[in-house]
């Protein structure tokens, strides 16, 4: 018999094998802005179990929230989206041949030649790019406008395509080493990590979960999920770009590099829809030195997350945003790495159980 | 008024970073309030007044922030690289002293510029005289404004940040000047106005009201050449606004700010912006949406280290404001 009967079984945020599976059914699924179905049935049987209450409004959002125990208890917010950028078909042009539009931000130079999965079927398909055999020294000069584009299914795929079909790029989710590379990481991650934290939120908060749709077309799903929630503060989980590659041509240090790999979840004190709150920043990178946990700082200046319009809904709400960096976010794969997913996991989770009512009863400062 | 004007546009507050000009204002104000609070995006909101027979809930929405630059990143050699706070043009930055919060000075430099070419944000840093990353007291993330003084020429006053203190400057007047009146007055000394009206989005939310003003600078058409045609100028009083780009104002507002000018002898102008946003668009879309117009300041070299406006147009539309408040506001 053991002297220990109590043992401390206190939980570890950990990125195992039950947590990378998760994250690739989610990369690997279809759910383009506006119909974000696949992510959002594996959202609703991970949550389902755990969720005190939950349910999806009129725009898809998953609304579920697990309710702490003790008088003033501080509601916090956190917003994952569940859609990914991609295509959607427009018209048929026969013999298998589909003309489609982008769907989120996309650098139309990367998509000729990609490999794209189309509709909820998952319908294998190709961007056609023209050999080069049949191309001149001036047009490869060119870009090649989207117009011009077909993605190629096959005379089979006939009737199972439709206008209004979405479609995603093929990329499959792999583990290389402590690498991750998969498409749609932007924001999977976050997706991943919101339902790890719900899973083990703490009992000093209620934590309201709110995975989004529509935010690659303007934040949309987010905006009435916090009007509907109307929480003390907020948090927008997503994942962000990393241009930490070393330049080649000259002897200058990269200035703008965004974020790095390695380097641990992205603080974001301010990019082009939001100011952090201070108090936010402050109470981030305490929990970070604390526990000693890496943590870096996003570059102020462009790119927006959900806590763009959470942060100025109703009466306004104290928000901040914190990403896992990606190098090629919005491309056919991303390459990540597993520990700024596990520290950015960490870092939310030691935080959430950190908050208490005191530290928003102050006026927003430094 | 000046000295008041000159207090607040040297206390330093970029958008996102209002604390300091918020203490300001407070003390300023004193009790010329019937009560103040500060909301979750740190506007600070006074409220005058409880609502009599043929009053209204009102809001006056003044911003608090200036526009500034915050640093993205810290070479080896310790140049600071920025990104900018709300509506910062390079060619106002060239040679220009900035101090940030923590009370480091510094001047932006450049990097070598082609002859004739329009540098970018990012061909510009600030040297605040560091040695190395190690040695600069600054670090990514940090927030720094302009830094120019105020220089008082007569008729006319020269600052950095005249848009928008001169006009938290004319609402801390009009607090305690204003002796009676059947409103409920909300005074928002809004935050974030410059990099989007954040601020005054959800004050209006949560003040909810019937009727707004927001008070702002405009251009000018009064210099050599200027970009725009307009007919405003320095010294023809406060500027009634029509539309700017972001609101139409309500015409039936416009008229009886007009009535109530002319009545009371207080001169003014009109005025059509083609470009700019104002707090107006916040107040107008707050909820079910309430009537909005807007008290304008003309002010040559906006955004410019060195903004221009008129005493004599700013103690006018202290004056107009007073008027507005003291009786009812009548629609029609």
């Amino acid at each position: 018999m053991s002297k220990t009967t109590e043992m401390s079984t206190k939980y570890m945020p950990e990125i195992g094998d039950d947590q990378i599976h998760l994250l690739e059914k989610l990369c690997n699924a279809t759910a383009v802005s506006g119909d974000e179905h696949e992510v959002r049935k594996i959202v609703l049987e991970e949550v389902k179990p755990i969720a005190d209450d939950i349910r999806v409004d009129a725009l898809g959002n998953v609304l579920a929230r697990k309710l702490g125990k003790g008088e003033d208890r501080v509601r916090v917010m956190i917003a994952a989206h569940m859609d990914e950028i991609g295509f959607m078909i427009v018209k048929n042009h026969e013999g298998g041949l589909f003309e489609f539009v982008c769907v989120g931000g996309i650098d139309e130079r990367q998509l000729p030649g990609k490999s794209v999965l189309v509709g909820r079927d998952h319908l294998p398909g190709v961007i056609g790019a023209k050999p080069i055999h049949m191309t001149t020294k001036k047009e490869r000069g060119e870009k090649i406008p989207l117009s011009s584009m077909r993605i190629d299914l096959g005379p089979e795929a006939g009737d199972k395509v439709k206008e209004g079909d979405r479609a995603t790029f093929a990329t499959r989710f792999e583990v290389l080493g402590y690498s991750i590379r998969a498409k749609a990481l932007d924001n999977r991650f976050g997706v991943a990590t919101l339902i790890e934290l719900l899973k083990h939120a703490p009992e000093n908060i209620d934590l309201l979960a709110a995975f989004t749709v529509q935010e690659e077309v303007g934040l949309r799903g987010a905006r009435v999920a916090a009007y509907a929630f109307d929480p003390d503060m907020a948090i927008a989980v997503d994942s962000t770009p990393a241009y930490d590659l070393p330049h080649w041509d000259d002897e200058d240090e990269n200035v703008r590099y965004n974020t790095k790999l390695d380097g641990g979840p992205a603080l974001y004190v301010m990019d082009s829809a939001t100011i952090a709150d201070r108090r936010l920043v402050k109470w981030l990178v305490e929990t970070g030195e604390e526990s000693s946990i890496p943590y870096q700082f996003r570059q102020p200046g462009g790119g927006g997350t959900d806590a763009g319009v959470i942060h100025k809904t109703r009466s306004g709400i104290p928000s901040i945003s914190v990403s896992v960096p990606s190098r090629y976010a919005h491309t056919a794969a991303g390459i990540a790495r597993r520990a700024d997913w596990e520290n950015t996991l960490r870092l939310l989770h030691a935080a959430l159980g950190r908050v208490t009512p005191e530290l928003l009863a102050g006026e927003r400062r430094d | 008024m000046k000295s008041l004007i000159q207090k607040l546009v040297e206390t330093p507050g970029p958008s996102g970073f209002e604390y300091e000009i918020r203490d300001a204002i407070r003390e300023e104000i004193g009790d010329a309030a019937d009560e103040m609070r500060v909301d979750a995006l740190g506007s600070l909101i006074a409220r005058k007044g409880t609502k009599a027979d043929g009053g209204m809930r009102v809001m006056i929405s003044a911003h608090m922030d200036e526009i500034g630059l915050m640093a993205t990143h810290i070479d080896d050699n310790g140049f600071i690289r920025f990104t900018r706070i709300g509506g910062i043009y390079p060619l106002t930055c060239l040679g220009g002293r900035v101090l940030f919060m923590n009370g480091t000075r510094g001047v932006i430099g450049s990097d070598g510029l082609e002859r004739g070419k329009v540098p970018q944000l990012s061909d510009l840093f600030i040297d605040v005289g560091a040695a190395s990353k190690q040695d600069c007291p600054v670090k990514v993330g940090d927030v720094c404004g302009f830094e120019r003084p105020f220089i008082d020429l007569g008729k006319r006053m020269v600052a950095k940040s005249l848009d928008d203190r001169v006009a938290c400057a004319i609402a801390i007047e009009v607090m305690r000047q204003l002796k009676s009146t059947p409103h409920e007055v909300h005074f928002v000394f809004s935050t974030q106005e410059e990099v989007g009206l954040r601020g005054a989005t959800t004050a209006a939310f949560s003040v909810a009201p019937e009727v707004g003003f927001a008070i702002d600078v405009t251009r000018s058409g009064d210099t050599p050449r200027p970009a725009a045609k307009m007919a405003t100028a320095l010294g023809d009083g406060p500027a009634i606004k029509v539309r700017d780009s972001s609101f139409i104002a309500d015409h039936r507002l416009v008229n009886w700010m007009v009535k109530t000018a002319e009545k009371a002898g207080i001169p003014y102008q009109l005025e059509v912006l083609e470009a700019g946003g104002t707090d107006g668009h916040a107040i107008q879309l707050a909820r079910s949406g309430a009537s909005a117009g807007c008290v304008s300041i003309a002010c040559r070299y906006i955004h410019s280290p060195s903004e221009m406006v008129d005493i004599d147009d700013v103690e006018n539309a202290v004056k107009l404001l007073v008027q507005l408040l003291s009786k009812p506001i009548v629609l029609d």
